[in-house]
């Protein structure tokens, strides 16, 4: 809400500077968006009156004119005339006109024609135009710092045509009234009320505890025309709670006076005639729209309240065809629609030049009706802003009682008497019930009774009752008092929430936290000091990112959730994994030149929920390693996972080739499984659980995001490993005997994995085997063609003795025995 | 013979004080004491003496031969403290060339900032909650005294799944989960994701995170909540931070407040991250409406509460500098990098 502070004391006293007056509406409860300053950065501009007009002699778009500014001393003034000369391009002035001239050495704040405003202002000096002297410049509004969208239309395109009896050679600040402080105020949704100056002003009233003071509304020289028999109004629809008609005769547009045109132009709105200019200014005054019709285009000298039927068109105010629906209401006339209610006018019956008589519309619609209007025809206007919000229907009376008011003070037109008013049903405002003892024990406050009542008062909200019984009518413009807690917020805020004391709550709580959130901290740290840096990414994407990542045309992880209104097609599913999201962050670096790169994203992913399509989806964290550059590698990413993991509690990790996957190379790709005992009915029994995948990714997944380097990713499944996650640590006692070592060399099948080996290592032996390694694998041609060469080194150990040779010899030989057997591995000579 | 050992004596003292390796030194004590020696000869010479002779020259062959052996063993300990010395010189190092690198991982910046910001809530208490991203409509609005036709609840500012469903739009509805679930006393926080339908610019983006607050007990007053949310804020951002409460609106806080804290930057001299002010606007907050505590069947004249919520970015962007939203999700490897620690 702009509120010019000049205006503003119109209706209340204000004794403070600007800033200290928005310092404590601030602290009340009117937040600050903006003060801005105008009329200043202007020096030595005065009030000139053009006396003469003559054709520059060299060129075709300028004009040499003569002004006359009184008394003024000025640079270049004519002893004999006692004009001033000035050169201008403008063609918006002629003979008789008052503008406003910045002479020699004088400031206007700028921005000038066509140039970028200057903090400050812009300096103005005498100088010669195609050889003749101008001693000065006649200014248009923008450059005395007026916004283009607020500049009378006469004056849109030239220089500024002073409306209204000026003394040429006074400076225009003063002439103007100018001097004003603007300030935009953050208006909150709850208070609609304050959309207005009468509603500002009720709150600085109680801020500073100043006297509100309303307008004058009341007509003196009314006809005696009945207005029945100009126009008769029939309401068809519940969406419009009230409507309020006046009928204004023999009404003679033209320009409004300077005072008027300054309200509007300091609310940031163009002065257009003196009838519009009356209906905006007392929408702002009240913040009840109203609207003006020519009554010569209703026809039937009929208006009719009702909905539209689906299909129609109607063309508004701004000259744009419409298509409505049967939800919008409108005003119609005998035959078609005139207004779109609360929302805008119709071109059809718009006030013109040469309107003589016209209805007042005063009314209040139904606020969602208005909001969703406005909002499915993308057309919203100051009117259907307020209405959207909420206004009070007993505002519409006296807001078309002072349009009435004004049209007669400025002689605009001559007023029916009488009003056609239809309000079904009045709403009366009800008292609430607060109490004394409820409002100082929410605010932690000793408040007195008297105190709180002043408070309220001062919001010209009526207190009664006695004792601890506060019943409080608020005035019914305050639509959001309804309970005793919007009470105690109407006295705690003017009490100020800073003078309320600051303590701590009473008694103390043991923290904690959801042990999934412990293990997710702990995967982060863990990954990070292995070196992997965290990504955070969107968590909708497209559709399209599991084809980029070769995914199956049947696979769960095109069970998306889909969003109705997505931002667009790139984020218009839920994801179902990570790694998507993961190789676009890893292309975005190598893009850019990032040679190495190792990251990870832990980050909750969504499956459509198909059993119950009304229930929420799965949801549930995934856990994406990414990687490409120097040193990374199948076996360095397998590292990062098991370390993780281990890290993470699990236990007896077990890695599965797996070629059928689509994001992976069919031959570097692996998932990754645990083993974990659960409890069922026939005791305790082993299950296996896959926790994720990880590998080397496909050469054409890497082609599809244009990375030119192996990648290697992993994915892995939070809640599966925290299913099967024990982060308690088991202590062992540090071995009292020695171990032996034997390593061994083994020549097998290329087909034949470590795994296996190890599986036949541990079957073979007894529990004195405690440790088989895999440390080195060999191909070539001492090994021979289709064959490999892969080195263990097996630790044998008793807890409770020390290992006698032939032990160990019995148990290694069973090993060496069934190795050969089972998968026809040769021991070969180390 | 007594000359003669003498002699081996003092070639070997003279030899000695030349030697300079240890091979020298070696050489040194094969030619006086080893088996081809000299004074190795003398005593294999002995037989032909007189048993007399033969027991004084024994004596002195033996003592010229401990006398060598302490020669050589005191030259030994010299040489080889020597050598030493001179492959520790040889082996001398620039220190000042570049280590090894071992480089930690960086956490992303809204991972540290919601690090920061809970730790300072967890010591003073509140415990952790979560809830889910995509949430049914009763808890992201209904329950939250959000009216039927609140604005909120359009299409075009809430991303819905169907007309039931939505992902939610802040992080409150986990106050709804925590007062069906749990009886007052409540302390909580609950960090989480949160979206919108913006389309990302300079200072928007369709996912962004919160952190949400929700207190419920006896006696809990207005001073109170002034009280924590003043604490955080000098734990966040410094002791000497001052925190200013302005009154705003929110439909689940009745009274409803905004807190600004003194600008971190110029200390609320007025900058350009203050706007000139001297003041940032950092979170919202409230005494919880009662319509929201009775979802939770909360007897409101027994129990008040209070609730707060902030934004991640928002006190990450202002705490670090950042001038755009974008890059938090744009994952530039040199951007997340900046946030090690």
């Amino acid at each position: 809400m702009i509120v010019s502070l000049n205006w503003l004391k119109d209706y209340t006293d204000v004794k403070v500077s600007a800033e200290e007056f928005c310092d404590r509406m601030i602290m009340s409860g009117s937040n600050l968006e903006t003060l801005t300053y105008q009329g200043v950065d202007i020096e030595n501009v005065v009030v000139a009156r053009i006396d003469k007009i003559d054709k520059h002699p060299d060129a075709d778009k300028l004009v040499v004119c003569q002004l006359y500014i009184g008394d003024k001393e000025a640079n270049g003034k004519d002893e004999e005339t006692g004009l001033i000369q000035i050169v201008t391009g403008a063609n918006n002035v002629k003979v008789g006109d008052l503008v406003p001239v910045a002479l020699h050495n004088s400031k206007v704040p700028g921005p000038l024609h066509g140039q970028a405003k200057v903090e400050g202002g812009v300096k103005i000096t005498k100088g010669k135009l195609r050889g003749v002297p101008s001693f000065g410049m006649m200014c248009g509004p923008q450059e005395l710092g007026i916004e283009d969208k607020c500049v009378p239309v006469d004056s849109k395109d030239g220089i500024w045509l002073l409306n209204g009896e000026f003394t040429p050679g006074t400076p225009l600040v003063e002439a103007l009234g100018l001097e004003d402080a603007i300030i935009d105020f953050e208006i909150t949704p709850n208070r609609p009320d304050c959309l207005s100056m009468i509603g500002m002003a009720r709150e600085a009233a109680a801020t500073f505890g100043t006297e509100l003071r309303y307008p004058e509304t009341k007509c003196t020289k009314e006809s005696a025309d009945k207005l029945e028999d100009y126009i008769s109004v029939e309401v068809k629809s519940d969406l419009c709670k009230r409507y309020t008609a006046r009928v204004i005769k023999d009404v003679k547009i033209g320009p409004s006076p300077w005072w008027l045109q300054k309200r509007l132009m300091a609310a940031g709105q163009r002065p257009i005639n003196n009838i519009v200019d009356i209906t905006n200014f007392v929408m702002l005054e009240y913040g009840q729209p109203l609207h003006a019709f020519d009554i010569r285009e209703l026809a039937g000298n009929k208006i009719v309240v009702k909905t539209a039927e689906d299909g129609d068109k109607f063309t508004t105010l701004d000259e744009v065809e419409r298509t409505l629906t049967k939800d919008m209401l409108t005003i119609c006339d005998g035959e078609k629609a005139v207004a779109l209610a609360g929302v805008m006018g119709g071109l059809n019956s718009e006030i013109k030049e040469d309107t003589e008589m016209m209805v007042l519309e005063s009314a209040n619609f139904d606020a969602n009706s208005v909001r969703l209007t406005s909002k499915a025809l993308t057309l919203r206007t100051e009117a259907s802003s307020r209405y959207e919000k909420g206004i009070d229907p007993n505002l519409c009376e006296e807001a078309a009682d002072r349009f009435c008011y004004l049209v007669e003070s400025l002689g605009a037109g001559t007023v029916c008497q009488g009003s056609i008013d239809i309000y079904p049903e009045p709403v009366e405002v009800e008292a609430v019930h607060a109490r004394v003892s409820r409002i100082n024990h929410v605010l932690g406050m000793d408040l007195s009774r008297e105190e709180m009542v002043d408070f309220l008062e001062r919001l010209e909200m009526e207190v009664t009752g006695s004792g601890d019984d506060l019943y409080v009518k608020a005035p019914s413009v305050r639509q959001d008092i309804e309970i005793e807690e919007d009470i105690v917020e109407e006295v705690a805020r003017l009490y100020g929430y800073d003078n309320l004391p600051t303590t701590l709550p009473k008694g103390n709580k043991e923290a904690g936290e959801p042990a999934e959130r412990t293990l997710r901290d702990k995967a982060r740290d863990v990954l990070c000091a292995m070196g992997l840096d965290e990504i955070i990414t969107y968590s909708f994407v497209s559709p399209k990112g599991v084809d980029k990542v070769r995914i199956d045309e049947d696979s769960w992880e095109r069970a998306f959730v889909k969003i109705l209104n997505p931002l667009g097609e790139d984020t218009s599913v839920m994801r179902t994994i990570l790694t998507p999201n993961m190789m676009e962050v890893l292309a975005h670096n190598y893009s850019h030149n990032i040679s190495e790169m190792k990251a990870y994203e832990i980050g909750n992913c969504f499956m459509a929920n198909y059993m119950d399509p009304n229930g929420l989806p799965d949801e549930g964290y995934n856990i994406c390693i990414g990687s490409y550059g120097d040193g990374m590698n199948f076996f360095e990413l397998k590292g990062i996972v098991c370390e993780l993991l281990e890290a993470m509690g699990i236990k007896n990790l077990r890695f599965e080739a797996e070629s059928e996957y689509g994001v992976y190379h069919p031959g570097r790709c692996a998932r990754v499984l645990t083993k974990h005992v659960v409890e069922t009915e026939k005791g305790p029994r082993e299950e296996e659980v896959e926790l994720g995948i990880m590998g080397e990714v496909h050469p054409e997944v890497q082609g599809n995001y244009g990375i030119k380097t192996r990648v290697y990713l992993a994915e892995l499944m939070f809640d599966n490993i925290m299913e099967v996650s024990d982060t308690e640590i088991h202590f062992m006692p540090i071995p009292k005997y020695p171990a032996v070592e034997r390593d061994i060399a083994l020549v097998v099948e290329e087909a034949i994995e470590a795994a296996q080996i190890i599986d036949t290592i541990k079957e073979a032996a007894n529990d004195i085997l405690r440790k088989v390694e895999m440390f080195d694998v060999y191909r070539g041609e001492q090994v021979g063609e289709g064959l490999k060469s892969i080195a263990f080194k097996l630790t044998y150990r008793d807890n409770d003795k020390t290992l006698t040779d032939d032990e160990v010899v019995s148990v290694h030989n069973n090993i060496l025995k069934a190795l050969e057997e089972k998968l026809d591995a040769k021991l070969r000579e180390m | 013979m007594q000359n003669k050992i003498n002699a081996i004596l003092e070639e070997s003292k003279a030899k000695l004080d030349e030697i300079k390796s240890l091979k020298d030194l070696d050489d040194l004590r094969v030619k006086v004491l080893g088996k081809k020696g000299d004074l190795t000869a003398i005593l294999k010479n002995m037989k032909d003496l007189a048993p007399e002779e033969k027991k004084e020259v024994g004596m002195l062959v033996n003592k010229a031969k401990q006398d060598v052996e302490e020669m050589i063993s005191s030259k030994l300990a010299e040489v080889k403290a020597k050598a030493l010395e001179e492959k520790l010189k040889a082996e001398k190092l620039d220190v000042t060339e570049p280590g090894t690198k071992h480089q930690l991982g960086a956490k992303h910046p809204l991972t540290v900032v919601t690090e920061e910001i809970t730790k300072v809530f967890t010591s003073m208490g509140f415990s952790i909650v979560e809830g889910p991203e995509i949430e049914t409509v009763f808890h992201n609005f209904d329950a939250l005294n959000a009216g039927p036709n609140h604005p909120a609840r359009d299409m075009t500012d809430t991303f819905y799944v169907n007309d039931q469903v939505l992902l939610r739009t802040q992080t409150s509805p986990v106050q709804v989960r925590t007062l069906l679930s749990q009886e007052p006393p409540i302390r909580v926080i609950s960090p989480g994701r949160v979206f919108r339908c913006d389309t990302p610019d300079a200072t928007h983006s369709p996912v962004f995170h919160q952190i949400e607050g929700l207190v419920v007990d006896e006696g809990i007053t207005m001073a109170d909540l002034k009280g924590v949310m003043d604490s955080f804020a000098k734990k966040l951002f410094g002791e000497e931070t001052r925190t200013k409460f302005r009154p705003h609106h929110f439909p689940f806080t009745e009274p409803s407040a905004e807190m600004d804290v003194s600008c971190f930057k110029c200390g609320g001299k007025g900058c350009r991250v203050c706007k000139g002010s001297g003041w940032i606007e950092i979170l919202g907050c409230g005494m919880v409406h009662p319509n929201v505590l009775k979802v939770g069947d909360v007897d409101t004249e027994k129990y008040t509460g209070f609730a707060f919520g902030l934004g991640v970015e928002r006190v990450a962007m202002l705490k670090y500098g950042i001038d755009d939203i974008r890059l938090n999700y744009e994952n530039d490897i040199r951007y997340i990098r900046q946030f090690k620690k």
